[in-house]
């Protein structure tokens, strides 16, 4: 569904992205980790193709969108709805004008059909009678949610969320996350998912991408990630995962936790 | 023998300093006419939204009024004071009304109505933008599909065009009242004298000047602004917001002040209008 091929970014004399190669299949949920400033928002920028790359390239659905113009861009776009790290409502309009957005600009749906497609997509992320308050009126969650009823209106076949539950409370991380898992389900959509939580990283995720240095440090199913011998990794996973949804048992994070001195 | 120095000498590094910042200013000055480009581009390329154009024009036109009927208004009673004093020892003080109209006709009320805007909407458009782009929201636009220059430019750019000569049309007629009142109720000048004066003066040619002027000055303002505001780096924060505002404000008002002159050199001198 999505492939990065050998993609370099640098931003003047820093190097961001450093031959990265990526594949990310129909229907699975990737979660791309690494420490700040790695290139994770970049990469998830790249593939909604809002930032350009310097050399590789990156498919989309079967199309190499590197050098696209606009308008062809703009129809891959379509297939793609994004939840941004701030959410990214527009404060001059209301829950419902920001949700309708796209419907407004791209088809010619009457003002009651675009009424029932933001009431549907509003039950979709369960939330009810804020229709016509304004994002400053939201909190956090909420306004989170409002941003993932926004990026589903034109029913996307691709999600990308950048870090979806930074700046959220436990309680309504946990929320999104189950929020983010029960969508993919329904959906069957492809997702992406740049977070440095780690308990929302294996909460959501069916495939793990670790970048360190502009290059992929580990890929594979969370099971494979947690087994992989790698130091920079294991220190990764063991300074934001809570211990539950870690083995402790587990010989190779015995190694790095220090336990296996007890 | 000296020890090699690995620091490059002060004037190599002023030098070095001085060929980065004209560098990095042209780069800007690209930029800039490339988002011109694009939006003269954008206004011709259908579908126009109507809905966004009629809301800038209320916001920039009726929202302006009276702040530039004010300025008008103080402007033509500074003219009309400074004009009769000016005049007077010289027995010329009947040309006051031509002095006032002529002046807020070609030079100041374009000028006026111009910095009047520069302020209050050049700095609100690099504001607005520049928000929207610190807080992703123009990420949104383009990853929804909708082009930010399209949307969000091309109506500010078209309400600031059409609004500048509209409001300049109005500060106008509040320069030469307000220059009627100054000289009639304070020096006792002939109101009937004073029209009548302001008549044979004002030509056609002036009025085209004058709203010329404001329709270059509008579109710069607006390109200013979205500029400024459009440009900034989505990393700037808050404080990137206020250093872009700032500049918008300078620049659009030193931009006004050269393309005055150039406008003068070019309708005045090159074309001889009057």
């Amino acid at each position: 569904m999505i492939s990065v091929k050998n993609v370099r970014k640098a931003f003047g004399e820093k190097k961001v992205l450093n031959g990265l190669d990526l594949e990310i299949p129909k229907g699975e949920t990737l979660v791309i980790m690494g420490r700040s400033g790695c290139g994770k928002s970049v990469l998830l920028k790249i593939i909604a193709g809002l930032l350009s790359i310097d050399e590789g390239e990156v498919w989309v659905d079967g199309s190499e969108i590197t050098n696209l113009k606009r308008q062809p861009l703009n129809k891959i776009r379509r297939k793609i709805g994004m939840l941004f790290q701030s959410a990214a409502l527009f404060d001059s309009m209301s829950v419902a004008e920001n949700i309708a957005f796209m419907l407004d600009q791209h088809t010619d749906l009457s003002q009651q059909d675009m009424r029932k497609v933001v009431d549907e997509k509003l039950n979709l992320v369960d939330l009810d009678g804020v229709q016509d308050l304004r994002p400053a009126q939201l909190s956090g969650g909420m306004r989170k949610r409002v941003g993932l009823a926004r990026a589903l209106a034109f029913n996307p076949e691709i999600i990308l969320y950048d870090e979806p539950t930074t700046g959220l409370d436990p309680v309504t991380c946990t929320e999104i996350n189950q929020l983010i898992r029960d969508l993919n389900q329904k959906l069957q959509v492809t997702s992406v998912v740049v977070t440095h939580d780690m308990h929302s990283a294996f909460s959501v995720g069916t495939l793990m991408v670790m970048l360190h240095e502009g290059k992929r440090l580990a890929f594979g199913t969370p099971d494979e990630i947690i087994n992989e011998d790698n130091p920079i990794l294991q220190q990764f996973i063991l300074f934001g995962a809570p211990d539950q949804i870690l083995n402790i048992d587990d010989p190779t994070l015995r190694k790095y936790t220090g336990r296996d001195t007890q | 023998m000296s020890p090699p120095s690995s620091t490059p000498a002060p004037s190599n590094g002023l030098a070095f300093l001085i060929k980065k910042r004209i560098y990095h200013s042209l780069s800007e000055l690209g930029d800039a006419f490339r988002l011109l480009a694009e939006t003269i581009f954008q206004i011709f390329r259908p579908p126009l939204q109507f809905d966004l154009l009629m809301k800038q024009l209320l916001l920039i036109g009726v929202n302006s009024l009276a702040v530039v009927l004010l300025s008008g208004f103080f402007t033509g009673m500074v003219l009309g004071v400074q004009g009769y004093v000016q005049l007077k020892p010289y027995a010329v003080e009947g040309s006051v009304a031509q002095f006032v109209s002529v002046s807020v006709v070609k030079e100041l009320g374009p000028m006026i109505t111009a910095f009047v805007l520069s302020g209050r909407i050049g700095a609100s458009i690099t504001a607005e933008l520049s928000t929207m782009k610190v807080t992703e929201q123009i990420d949104a636009l383009e990853v929804m599909g909708t082009n930010p220059v399209k949307y969000l430019v091309v109506p500010r750019f078209l309400a600031c065009s059409f609004m500048l000569p509209t409001l300049t049309i109005f500060s106008t007629f509040a320069g030469i009242f307000g220059g009627y009142v100054a000289v009639v109720t304070l020096f006792g000048f002939n109101g009937d004298f004073y029209i009548l004066q302001v008549q044979k003066h004002l030509f056609v040619g002036s009025v085209l000047i004058s709203l010329i002027k404001a329709t270059s000055f509008g579109m710069a303002i607006a390109a200013v602004g979205c500029y400024k505001g459009i440009s900034i780096s989505t990393a700037g924060g808050a404080e990137g917001v206020g250093t872009a505002t700032t500049g918008s404000a300078v620049i659009s008002l030193i931009t006004i002040l050269i393309l005055d002159f150039v406008l003068n050199h070019i309708l005045l001198n090159i074309l001889g209008m009057k």
